[in-house]
């Protein structure tokens, strides 16, 4: 029989994940790699969710997972439409070559 | 169970929803220029039907959908905004769609799916409901911000857009993540009606939600220090987007951001009015100060509009519930002088070649007086000049932080719209006492574009000098809150 995880070590987990997806998308370069930086921020938000969810025994933080999950797909399917784009035109999707645009 | 008579309510969500598949449809079987009319005409009847459905839900208080939307009034006047800026951007489409040769079925129905995001994201006390606004609203805005497919400015706009508008949304998730863990509520009211009787269980996570929170609509409504994307991508979209976005969006976060902290976070005001206070007086003055040496006029009324949203910050701190109508006053005459503002840009601008360098400007009063003019009253109206509206919005919103004895702030706001008439102003000399510097080239002349400036300069002056039932109107909006 294992130990109960205490509560408050999920929420740790959540911001640890959190905060390395945030570090990440300021660090990197790649465009795709700082996406994924911020899909791994948007599962330390579901791992919250769950976590309370589950302990104050309410459905609405489960429920906002399944909403999350959708957006995070359509945020994919735009961004990488994107990312597309950007190659086609620069040949690269590295986002310090991208400053066009500066003031 | 949820009855059927409940969908009546949301009757202007769901012709717009409809029309926006419909044109979907049509830009998928026909291209070319008559289907691209076709389209134009069929967003403006859409948006047509939706603000008269819309107009007819003024005065209906209701909790429908097992209390996951709300109609009230407070919606129904952004709803209403929204609904103007959606005819205004899809009439000064026409022209600029076929300039720019923007494929413009995906056009008018991203512009209706943008503006359904928004209608939902101001009207919900629940904390899905306004996410899934936001998100609708956000991804239609993503994707028109790159429909210059061959442009790489505009692609390159969209790409940044993208990626911290999604990081903003993760940020605004975790603050609801952690508001939720330490309360287990998601509701608006609810959430008020537990903060009033007693402290959430967690008080540091639930602080920290709310700072959470703050980042996630500072993003959206380009306070700073999360302004950074807002004049690459006002300057990179095409520019009917860019007029969409200084004003819908921006109407679009405030409602939102209101409702959530005015209904729900209202205990916890000492906690997050400091904070704002901090935000609203930087984003005042680095929007106007950086403003000051921009030569684009695209990125200069960007950084103005940033500035804008300080002075729309400065009445929202005051947590005073009866002053709220301001920023809903402001909200609206923001729309007519920034949408006025970004016609004339794209008049002045040719397929391919923007000319938004400020000497383009030069020697326009003599070339043509008539858009001379337009730009000046709309110009003369950012700055915040009697007898326009800015003049009128600027006064309810600096009024509100001095009846709330926000005494240095009202100064602050005050000076900064010093400031701000300096970079205004030097476009309107450039435009009468200059030389033309260089041949511009035919003018981009249709009457479309004539009308939008005429409906703008109108309504700049309707509200300027008649504000009362405006403001009449606005405050019987925001009772909700009292």
């Amino acid at each position: 029989m294992l130990p109960d995880i205490p509560q408050n070590l999920y929420y740790l987990l959540g911001a640890v994940l959190f905060t390395i997806g945030a570090v990440g998308v300021i660090t990197r370069r790649n465009a795709i790699i700082v996406f994924m930086c911020i899909e791994l921020m948007l599962n330390a938000v579901n791992l919250t969710f769950i976590a309370s969810g589950n302990f104050l025994n309410s459905l609405d933080g489960v429920i906002f997972v399944f909403f999350i999950m959708a957006v995070a797909a359509a945020e994919a399917a735009v961004g990488l439409a994107i990312f597309v784009l950007i190659f086609r035109l620069k040949g690269t999707i590295n986002v310090d070559d991208i400053h066009l645009l500066k003031g | 169970m949820i009855p059927a008579s409940e969908f009546k309510w949301i009757l202007p969500e769901i012709i717009l929803t409809g029309w926006a598949l419909v044109l979907l449809l049509i830009g998928g079987f026909s291209k070319g220029a008559l289907s691209s009319r076709i389209s134009g005409i069929l967003c403006l009847v859409g948006s047509f039907s939706a603000l008269f459905c819309t107009l007819n839900l003024w005065g209906v208080n209701i909790d429908i959908f097992n209390k996951l939307y709300t109609i009230d009034d407070y919606g129904t006047f952004l709803k209403v905004v929204f609904l103007i800026v959606l005819t205004l951007v899809t009439i000064i489409s026409f022209r600029y769609t076929e300039r720019e040769g923007i494929a413009s079925g995906e056009y008018y129905s991203l512009l209706m799916f943008g503006v359904l995001g928004m209608m939902v994201m101001v009207s919900s006390h629940h904390f899905i409901t306004i996410f899934i606004g936001l998100e609708v609203m956000s991804l239609s805005i993503y994707i028109l911000c790159g429909l210059l497919r061959n442009n790489v400015k505009s692609v390159e706009a969209s790409l940044k857009y993208f990626l911290l508008g999604a990081f903003a949304t993760a940020f605004l998730l975790y603050g609801i993540a952690l508001i939720y863990g330490s309360t287990g509520i998601l509701d608006l009211v609810e959430l008020k009606r537990y903060l009033l009787t007693k402290q959430p269980f967690a008080v540091t996570m639930f602080l920290a939600g709310i700072g959470l929170l703050i980042v996630g609509f500072g993003f959206k409504i380009a306070s700073v220090p999360f302004h950074m994307w807002t004049p690459d991508v006002y300057q990179g979209a095409p520019t009917s987007i860019t007029a969409y976005m200084a004003t819908g969006v921006k109407a679009a976060a405030f409602g939102a951001l209101v409702r959530v902290f005015y209904t729900a976070l209202l205990p916890f005001i000492c906690g997050w009015s400091t904070i704002l206070w901090v935000i609203a007086v930087l984003t005042m003055c680095i929007g106007n100060i950086t403003a000051l040496v921009q030569r684009d006029v695209k990125r200069l009324l960007a950084y103005s509009s940033i500035a804008h949203a300080g002075y729309i910050l400065v009445a929202f701190i005051t947590g005073d519930r009866e002053f709220t109508s301001s920023i809903l006053f402001y909200l609206l005459v923001y729309t007519f002088m920034n949408i006025g503002a970004f016609t004339v840009v794209i008049m002045l601008g040719r397929n391919g070649e923007e000319n938004t360098d400020i000497d383009s400007y030069a020697g326009l009063g003599v070339r043509r007086p008539f858009i001379a003019l337009c730009m000046s009253i709309f110009l003369l109206s950012l700055a915040g000049i009697p007898p326009l509206a800015g003049f009128a919005g600027k006064f309810y919103v600096i009024s509100a932080a001095v009846k709330s004895q926000y005494y240095w702030l009202a100064v602050i706001a005050v000076l900064n719209s010093v400031v701000a008439a300096y970079y205004y102003l030097r476009i309107i000399t450039n435009m009468y006492f200059k030389e033309p510097i260089r041949e511009l080239g035919v003018i981009d002349d249709a009457p479309q574009y004539g009308f939008v400036m005429l409906v703008c300069v109108w309504a700049l002056f309707h509200m300027g000098i008649f504000p009362r039932m405006f403001i009449l109107l606005a405050q019987q909006a925001t009772r909700i809150f009292l």
